[in-house]
């Protein structure tokens, strides 16, 4: 930790808590189940996603990729591409305009959304296997494919590392892990390890993972004249896009606008501003037409990254009784040699267990791939499977079960940080999760249960997820028509971002949900960060509060200034919003935010907010937490794994609308249920390249690897959150593939510790 | 994708095969694996003869047995009476192949002639003997999980990747096709072929020839059987080992055994070393795990793709002792 984060640190200690929004148990819209509002209109088809945008004289861009890893481009044909009818241009390093290599994307806190620093096209180098070495555009999406097929390079290659295994002793400790000390030790740990009643030394691997969101990347470009620039992405960052790509093209950044109102899918691999965006700027700009770059799956495999590789090293020792003396978790992820992106596996045991000694923490190392970026529960979601398939491991030793351990080692506060945890209520999740799950009559035996020829096993693990703030602006306005709209430029990948928003701006406002509007998706609108973290619906949520305070303070002065007003002798505590205007608190008269505002002849009020930087995040140790349980069975010959049953519970804080909060834990649990089972993304070691960029090759579970998955939850507000609430995008991964390796050793007495668990692994 | 031209045949095998040689191209049947494959430009035919909608689409009984036509939809075949009937088989082994969207344009012709799962024959950019003969092979080295471990060459150790086929084979069906210089019937067994040194060439069909239909003998007609098929996922994945199996037990004595197995060569294979230790053998466990040992005996498996011996043997053992349970 810096000396300044220290001094910051301390200094919030004695800051005073920010009361308990008023709304943590408002229950008018907030906490119910209320349908997607954008539902209709995707399931039937009329929700405008990115590349249905009906723009008129558009042409159309292909990318052709690198089959080098690494060396210099010695010769590239274009002519049999330029030959070919409806191609307008094709661009390579040989005539590409310069474009400037963007800031990369840094902790969040900027709006730098760079993936790379390799030059773009500006350069006969080539970084990794896959790299774009040619841009055509051309009248039709089937034309400029075609075109960038006949697109031949040769290269000169020069040695590169493209192996994670051989690169491994070449691994370095970052500086900081997302602001955070790269390795935190206590206490002599060799010494706690090796005069234990048990211990436990393991080594766990987990294989590189692909973005396959469902809608492919995608960008639409319009420039109007030099300097403005419209583009259509499928973006979970419109700021950051639009600053990034003001940076590539020399732009004032207000200059680029970025909508995106819809977006198929993120999980992290749309955070970035990835290089087919400026790619599809820069092929509208030279063609003078809107142009549309629609990725193909495979080019998103060859230039979009995903989930590190990583080899982490779990030793726990426990006294008798169970309680941790000893802990170690140590490792390497991967990123490239042209970004930086140390996967923070190394967090989750920070915060989870009280450990007598410890050495936590992680290095990383460079290899010739395409740049690494988050993907779901970066860091937790690997780091996890790690350390809870070794406590599970210390559990056999101890001959304990698995949840008394965990319970038996449940910190009071933060084990690392020492600050007091903003809500905490493991215990509670998981009493709930083994009485859904009906633990209890789980055998302690592993390999003791069988059907036919597939052994049975139930597993349990730990998730845990941090409450991230990120700084928000939002703008709130209500209209005299009794209307209300917030906006911001956040976005919806389909985790109910609309509709929760709107949910809360009634609740906060006191309208009805049919007269107020959520506004996003668009880069003009009052900034938001990248909706990652988990950390959007909180941190939009806080903004839209803070702007809506300003909007109803300037309403109560026009009542207070007017003589009619039941509300002129009343100071902003003694109000409320409720029933469509503002009202006494206690004496419970008022009026209509309409009566204010026609009395003073005035059409609406309106407000923007920044918020203020998250102190609170300094002062508490702020983390959501998650048990997951699970059933699979093992076929004892062809060491098949099926997950027949499932129960995750969850303590994120309140939960703002349950059906949509519950379809999120499921989904992060069955990519979970991928990682664990299926997902690995092949990169060839002699060439860097990915051999499986399809979704036939590339395992995503399908219905039939996915049992039913129930879902509860604490329920429990956190008293120091907007709302009491959590972002609850990516816990629901976390634990995830722990908890399967653990039901599979409990099955049949084999640990895995490499994912994917695949048949093989268990013959 | 390369521009070709597209022409239809509607109405006689013949027909389509006249406009195949004027073309010089290839039949598009359902287009599930021709047009992927177009679209990798791992082929570039210059023209191709739809024949999806060919008089060929029928299933009908003959001497004894069934013949399917060559446009019949794999769903449709899997679902029909007397295929589910007779020759349940086949049912199964199509119902574990793909999904339903893919069955419901796949074609019978179409399945024969699919080709390999290869990460590196799919890839331009690789090396691969089959896609460009002589250039070499990427997957001996690279990765080959899913490769062939039985009948491989240094050439290349691919496999066909049809679940179909496994039970076509166990089921001693014939392929009728039709061309150029007329009709003729190939046996199953012998349609598909071993890599050798020109793994570009899969199978015995020759140049503009149309696969009109696939036989099934009376013989292989209503006997006891298994697929069993092991892959990554629960569905939608291609076989890692498969088994199709039948089994007749005759006075305590093996009377008729047909194995056949996916995933495990350049062709669907049929185990004649464990059926010829099989016959008239008692139909123990024991015996049917030294069978699958001795078919496997000769397998050449590489670094990823070792276990698939193993698995191979366990699953053989494990459908012939579930079907003489079953028996029993
Ligand atoms: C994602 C995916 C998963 C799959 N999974 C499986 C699986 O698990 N198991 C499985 O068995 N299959 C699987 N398949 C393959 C599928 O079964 C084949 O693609 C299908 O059977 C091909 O039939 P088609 O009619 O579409 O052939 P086409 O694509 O139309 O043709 C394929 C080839 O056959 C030739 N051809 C077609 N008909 C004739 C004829 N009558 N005479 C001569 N030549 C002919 C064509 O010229 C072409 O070369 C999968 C396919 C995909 C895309
Ligand atoms: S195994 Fe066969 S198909 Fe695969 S690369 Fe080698 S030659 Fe090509």
């Amino acid at each position: 930790m810096s000396i300044l984060n220290k001094v910051i640190r301390s200094v919030v200690q004695v800051m005073p808590d920010q009361a308990p929004d008023e709304l943590i148990a408002s229950n008018r819209y907030l906490g119910r189940s209320i349908n997607r509002l954008n539902g209709p209109d995707k399931v039937t088809g009329k929700a405008t996603f990115t590349a249905d945008y009906p723009v008129a004289n558009l042409a159309h861009a292909a990318l052709a990729y690198s089959t080098i890893a690494k060396g210099r481009i010695t010769s590239i044909d274009t002519k049999a591409a330029e030959a070919l009818p409806g191609v307008i241009l094709v661009l390579t390093h040989e005539n590409a305009p310069e474009m400037k290599v963007p800031k990369e994307f840094g902790d969040g806190s900027s709006n730098d959304a760079g993936t790379t620093q390799a030059k773009i096209l500006n350069t006969d180098h080539v970084s990794w296997n896959g790299q774009p070495i040619a841009l055509v555009v051309a009248e039709t999406p089937e034309q400029a494919e075609a075109a960038a097929a006949r697109i031949h390079a040769t290269y000169e290659k020069e040695d590169c590392v493209t192996s994670f295994e051989a690169a491994i002793g070449d691994a370095k400790q970052p500086k900081a892990i997302m602001g955070e000390d790269p390795e935190v030790t206590r206490g002599d740990v060799e010494q706690a390890l090796s005069q234990s009643a048990a211990r436990i030394d393991l080594t766990f691997t987990t294989p590189p993972h692909n973005h396959n969101a469902i809608e492919p990347h995608a960008c639409i470009a319009q420039w109007d004249g030099k300097d403005d620039l419209t583009l259509y992405d499928t973006s979970q960052f419109t700021a950051g896009v639009a600053t990034t790509i003001a940076q590539v093209f020399g732009l004032k950044a207000d200059h680029v606008r970025v909508v995106a109102p819809y977006v198929g899918g993120g999980f992290g691999g749309k955070g970035g501003a990835w290089p087919y965006i400026q790619l599809c700027a820069l092929a509208a700009r030279e063609t003078g037409r809107p142009v549309r770059l629609a990725m193909t799956r495979e080019g998103v495999f060859r230039i979009v990254g995903g989930r590190t590789p990583s080899q982490q090293r779990v030793a726990i020792s426990a006294d008798d009784a169970g309680k941790f003396l000893g802990f170690v978790h140590e490792g390497v992820t991967a990123q490239s040699t042209h970004n930086h992106f140390p996967e923070q596996f190394s967090f989750p045991p920070r915060h989870l267990y009280s450990m007598e000694a410890y050495r936590i923490g992680q290095k990383v190392t460079d290899l010739s791939r395409v740049a690494n970026t988050f993907m779901r529960a970066p860091g937790e979601s690997i780091g996890t499977f790690a350390v809870e398939s070794g406590i599970d491991a210390l559990a056999y030793e101890l001959k304990m079960c698995p949840v008394a351990l965990r319970m038996r080692n449940e910190p009071d506060a933060d084990p690392v940080s020492g600050s007091p945890f903003s809500s905490r209520h493991m215990r509670k999740a998981y009493e709930m999760g083994v009485e859904r799950f009906g633990w209890k009559s789980r055998p302690a035996e592993p390999r003791s249960q069988r059907d036919g020829d597939w052994w049975i096993g139930q597993g349990v693990a730990t998730g845990t997820y941090p409450v991230y703030r990120m700084v928000t602006a939002a703008r709130v306005r209500i209209s005299a028509d009794g209307t209300a709209v917030a906006q911001t430029s956040c976005q919806e990948m389909g985790m109910g971002t609309e509709t929760v928003q709107t949910q809360h701006l009634a609740e906060r406002l006191g309208l009805p949900m049919s007269k107020v509007r959520f506004e996003y998706g668009d880069s003009t609108l009052p900034y938001a960060g990248v909706a990652g973290g988990s950390s959007q619906t909180v941190s939009v949520a806080l903004a839209v509060q803070e702007a809506g305070a300003k909007v109803l303070k300037e309403l109560l002065a026009l009542a207070q200034k007017d003589e009619r007003s039941p509300l002129r002798e009343a100071n902003f505590e003694d109000v409320v919003a409720k029933d469509e205007g503002i009202f006494w608190r206690v004496s419970g008269g008022g009026e209509s935010y309409a009566a204010i505002l026609s009395r003073a002849g005035k059409d609406f009020v309106e407000a923007d907010h920044k918020t203020g930087a998250p102190m609170e995040l300094l002062k508490y140790s702020m983390h959501s937490y998650a048990a997951q349980f699970c059933e699979v069975r093992v076929h004892a010959l062809s060491g098949e794994v099926r997950v027949q049953r499932w129960v995750g519970s969850f303590d994120t804080g309140r939960i703002l609308n349950p059906k949509m909060a519950v379809s999120q834990f499921r989904g992060g649990i069955i990519m979970g249920i991928g990682m664990a089972l299926t997902e690995e993304t092949m990169f060839d070691d002699r060439t860097g390249r990915i051999m499986n960029p399809s979704l036939a090759e590339y395992h995503v579970p399908v219905q039939a690897d996915i049992p039913d998955i129930e879902v509860v939850y604490t329920n429990e507000p956190d008293p120091h959150t907007p709302l009491g609430a959590h972002g609850i995008g990516e816990i629901g991964i976390t634990g995830v593939a722990a908890a399967v390796a653990n039901a599979v050793y409990h099955a049949t007495g084999k640990r895995v510790t490499s994912l994917p668990i695949t048949l093989d692994k268990l013959m | 994708m390369n521009s070709f031209s597209y022409a239809r045949a509607s109405e006689s095998p013949d027909l389509a095969v006249a406009l195949l040689n004027e073309n010089q191209g290839r039949y598009l049947a359902g287009g599930t694996n021709l047009i992927d494959l177009m679209r990798e430009e791992i082929e570039t035919p210059a023209a191709l003869v739809d024949i999806s909608r060919l008089p060929l689409a029928q299933i009908e009984e003959r001497e004894g047995g069934l013949r399917i036509g060559a446009t019949v939809k794999n769903s449709h075949c899997a679902a029909h009476p007397l295929v589910r009937d007779r020759y349940p088989l086949l049912s199964s082994a199509i119902l574990h192949g793909a999904s339903a969207q893919l069955r419901n344009m796949a074609t019978t012709g179409g399945n024969l002639m699919q080709r390999t799962r290869c990460y590196y024959f799919y890839d331009t950019a690789s090396r691969c003997n089959k896609r460009t003969p002589g250039s070499g092979c990427d997957a001996a080295q690279g990765f080959h999980r899913i490769h062939a471990i039985l009948g491989t060459s240094p050439h290349c150790i691919a496999t066909h990747p049809s679940d179909m086929c496994v039970a076509l084979t166990a089921l001693d069906a014939t392929v009728q096709v039709t061309g150029p210089d007329g009709e003729r019937s190939i046996a199953f067994g012998d349609f598909h072929r071993l890599p050798g040194n020109t793994p570009h060439v899969e199978t015995e069909l020759r140049a503009g020839e149309l696969i009109t239909a696939v036989d099934l003998p009376a013989s292989s007609a209503n006997l006891p059987s298994i697929y069993r098929k092991v892959r990554d996922r629960a569905s939608y994945a291609f076989a890692l080992v498969s088994v199709g199996a039948a089994l007749r037990v005759e006075d305590g004595r093996i009377a008729d055994v047909r194995i056949a197995l996916g995933g495990v060569a350049h062709k669907p294979w049929r185990a004649s070393i464990a059926e010829q230790m099989l016959h008239g053998a008692e139909p123990t466990e024991a015996n049917f795990r030294q069978a699958a040992e001795a078919e496997l005996t000769p397998a050449t498996p590489g670094h990823d793709n070792a276990f698939k011996v193993e698995l191979a043997q366990r699953m053989i053992a494990s459908v012939l002792q579930e079907l003489a349970e079953v028996k029993a």
